[in-house]
């Protein structure tokens, strides 16, 4: 027998090298542009794909061995929260409308970039760059999956879950995080990529994550800390992805810089009106509360996100465009949002409420400077409505903004006192705006959010014709069961009755 | 004795999700259920892509074939996330078992020149073709229409790149990175493998997600994966000495088992949907299965000899069985 001859030692860069990258070819039977049909139309320009810098190294064998043990963990928890009546221990049920709107709203994005990761993961030239995205786009399949898995138990329960395949295409507030991931998906793919990639996972995942995970902690929630948990290191590795991808494209030519720059500025403004709703789940869902929206934004939005643009100065990126408007905005949206949900609760499968004396009172010790001056005073006059039986419902219709599909509830930056409002006329129509950012992404792209389905309009024609009911029917509302104040509602006594049982003789 | 642990029995107050209460009836659903139908949004889609205007953002219409529900084409392994993983997890550690083995124990020091050359020559450039596969199953998954369907796609995808990666861990046991220079090499020039690589290229350009489905996992995978890991493998590199190659190739022929029956299922609702659906996946299996064989005939010559037409022959009539079995007639 011959003498065994040693292999060579690869370092670990070298041997990932050869597992990804060597693997694929220049093609010589069908053109690089053939094959490779989307890559060119924005106008960025990559010249050499082999700078691509992985930001991670892991090959399918790993991947497959750390998921599973992740998998295993996370579905054991889960079986146990349903099987033990885990539900029992949240705070209050109350907490169940962040839940609810998470399900309806987000989840769907989670699987709509798993799509966008599929398409992306074959249409970037780069063998390293696409790896990196396909196994991004198994993750958010993942994802989709686990948060869909673990609130199933609480559908069995408590209402509002039961449609969320139903909401997520048709009621009114989730066409918002719905047209913000078709936006980012009809996008080509370098703009997916700062879309999600880095504005959503790197500068604002946080806002999303952190809050969101640590209310489900601090209010019981043991099956979504436990998603959060085990979501959080496919997170990092798409954080890694969504900032090597920015780099790349602004490292492979000059030229790139204010392509990137106007997708950043958009991608900001578009996800900071997303995630505005986190503010109210933060400020007024939670029923024991992690911190303020404010307080978060200061360490996530400022300290963070701040740190970062300063990383980017040395590429020539400023800070995003509404920064100023979103920090104005910061002391006022969540009370704004809260008081648009809760007129409009009749049309809502989660339950908003008035605030208590307790929170009105932690709600001004966070917000000195804005809630006793400009929401208490609205409170106040709600709830006297409301004891004298006499609620106050508003069944107009709230005019939508034509680029992030929000109610235009938002005041001006500078004046809190006047409803923000702009419009612009594009080949003959009028369309509306909540903001200045918003008016400005629609006036850079009007053939695009022209096309945008607004829910409003819809409910006029067929097969509604303006009849609420039927419009409750269309979207799989139940009237008095999803919809509505918490006060009085299902869920709530349910909750009371149950919780009963589980501490108490009676 | 049988002892009944009493928790607080509350009652349910809805079996499941309306939606798949509306597909399966009043019932709890099974994980499968729900992380896989009617996730995909299927209503008010607001913009049309930029890179397609002339389509909607998830169309049924990118590809020839028609079906009523597309999540009619389930898959029989149910696979979600969960199981899936774990499946790959478990496969993994008998391949690392595996391959631990043969090097521990210089197994493959042990290969004669001549089965280590035939192991290197057929098996190093195919790690290529296993791109080739992630490529195409992550663009059915991405353009694919309804979660049953291209959800296996991207463990799929996933799956093509992980036997690469084992193809190329193979080469570099076997023959170091020389061997992986030399592979490559020839998928890019040697003639034998032009057809193969032409094959993939053109698979490239396809963008009718079904089509490609047919070209490459009902078609080349159908008689590639018998073809090298069971007549040149295990029918003639194993009996002469070189178990260590099926060892180290364990996880292909044990995936192509367990997969077949997914891409049989598939083929066989689709051709049942109607005639129309049936005779366009004929004319596809039959053209690229006829392209493969031909492409197949130079790399089975490697290791066969003049035997190749006659072994490549057989495995196409085994494949028009299996097929015929699905509703289609070639």
């Amino acid at each position: 027998m011959d003498m065994k001859v040693a292999k060579k030692k690869l370092g670990t860069k070298e041997k990932y090298r050869l597992m990804t990258r060597d693997l694929g070819w220049e093609t010589t039977y069908q053109t690089k542009e053939d094959v490779f049909p989307y890559v060119g139309y924005e106008g960025i320009k990559i010249h050499d794909w082999d700078k691509w810098e992985d930001p991670f190294r892991l090959t399918m064998d790993s991947y497959w061995k750390y998921q599973a043990e992740k998998e295993r963990k996370f579905y054991a928890i889960i079986d146990a929260h349903a099987q033990n009546n885990g539900h029992l221990n949240l705070t209050d049920a109350r907490y169940l409308s962040a839940l609810k709107i998470f399900l309806q709203a987000i989840s769907p994005g989670e699987y709509a970039a798993h799509k966008g990761f599929a398409r992306v993961g074959r249409e970037f030239p780069g063998v390293g760059t696409q790896v990196a995205c396909q196994m991004q786009a198994i993750d958010e399949i993942r994802h989709a999956q686990t948060q869909i898995h673990a609130m199933s138990n609480y559908n069995r329960y408590y209402n509002g879950f039961h449609a969320f395949a139903d909401t997520r295409d048709r009621i009114w507030y989730t066409s918002v995080a719905r047209s913000f991931f078709d936006d980012s998906m009809s996008a080509g793919p370098f703009e997916f990529m700062i879309a999600i990639g880095f504005s959503f996972e790197y500068v604002l995942t946080n806002l999303l994550f952190v809050p969101f995970m640590s209310g489900a902690a601090y209010n019981g929630d043991m099956a979504t800390v436990t998603f959060g948990f085990s979501a959080q290191s496919d997170e990092a590795r798409h954080m890694t992805l969504g900032l090597e991808c920015i780099k790349f494209m602004l490292e492979q030519d000059p030229d790139n810089l204010p392509i990137v720059q106007e997708w950043i500025d958009k991608w900001f403004w578009r996800g900071f009106r997303v995630l505005g709703l986190v503010s109210t789940m933060m400020d007024y869902m939670l029923p024991k509360r992690v911190m303020s929206w404010r307080e978060a934004w200061e360490i996530y939005g400022v300290e963070n996100g701040g740190a970062l643009f300063k990383d980017l100065a040395r590429y020539g990126i400023k800070p995003p465009k509404g920064w100023d408007d979103a920090e104005k905005a910061i002391d006022h949206m969540s009370h704004q949002f809260m008081l648009g949900l809760y007129q409009w609760s009749f049309g809502t499968a989660f339950h908003s409420w008035i605030p208590s004396e307790d929170d009105m009172d932690w709600l001004s010790a966070k917000y000195p400077e804005t809630f006793d001056k400009y929401y208490r005073p609205r409170w106040k006059h709600i709830k006297k409505l409301a004891d004298a039986g006499t609620p106050f419902k508003n069944y107009g219709l709230a005019k939508l903004c034509q680029t992030c599909q929000l109610p235009c509830v938002f005041t001006e930056p500078d004046d809190p006192t006047l409803t923000c409002h702009r419009e612009t006329v594009y080949k003959d129509e009028t369309y509306h705006f909540c903001s200045d950012g918003c008016q400005h992404i629609f006036e850079h792209e009007p053939e695009k959010y022209v096309q945008a389905w607004l829910p409003m309009p819809q409910l006029f024609q067929d097969p509604i014709q303006g009849d609420l009911g039927e419009w409750m029917k269309w979207v799989s509302l139940i009237d008095g069961k999803d919809n509505g104040d918490y006060a009085g509602s299902e869920d709530q006594k349910n909750f009371e009755t149950w919780r009963g049982m589980a501490t108490s003789n009676q | 004795m049988q002892i009944d642990l009493r928790t607080v029995a509350i009652q349910p107050q809805r079996q499941a999700f309306d939606h798949l209460i509306r597909r399966f009836g009043n019932k709890p659903a099974s994980r499968y259920q729900e992380g896989s139908y009617d996730i995909q949004a299927a209503e008010n889609l607001h913009y049309k892509p930029t890179w397609d205007p002339d389509h909607a953002l998830y169309d049924a219409s990118l590809t020839r074939i028609v079906m009523q529900d597309w999540y009619a084409l389930k898959d029989p392994r149910q696979f979600y996330y969960s199981t899936y993983t774990l499946t790959r997890a478990r496969q993994q550690e008998t391949t690392e078992a595996n391959f631990g083995f043969v090097e521990s124990r210089g197994l493959a020091d042990m290969l004669s020149d001549e089965l280590r050359a035939i192991s290197l020559n057929v098996l190093v450039p195919l790690r290529h073709a296993a791109w080739g596969a992630n490529q195409h199953n992550t663009f059915i998954c991405g353009y694919g229409y309804g979660t049953t369907f291209t959800q296996p796609c991207m463990y799929h995808a996933m799956d093509n790149l992980g036997i690469a990666q084992y193809l190329s861990r193979l080469g570099l046991l076997l023959g170091d990175t020389e061997a992986l220079d030399a592979g490559k090499q020839s998928w890019l020039d040697d003639a034998a493998w032009q057809p193969l690589r032409r094959y993939v290229e053109d698979c490239l350009v396809i963008r009718d997600p079904f089509e490609l489905f047919v070209a490459q996992n009902v078609a080349l995978d159908g008689l590639l994966y018998p073809l090298v890991y069971a007549r040149i493998v295990d029918d003639h590199i194993s009996v002469r000495g070189g178990t260590a190659v099926a060892m180290l190739t364990q996880f292909m022929s044990d995936w192509f088992d367990e997969t077949r029956k997914w891409v049989d299922a598939v083929l066989k609702v689709a051709a049942a949907e109607s005639d129309a659906n049936r005779e366009v996946l004929q004319e596809w299996t039959r053209t690229w299965s006829d392209r493969a064989a031909s492409a197949m005939v130079p790399i089975v010559e490697l290791a066969l000899g003049a035997n190749a037409d006659e072994a490549v022959g057989e495995q196409l009539a085994a494949f028009k069985a299996r097929i015929a079995k699905t509703g289609i007639t070639l």
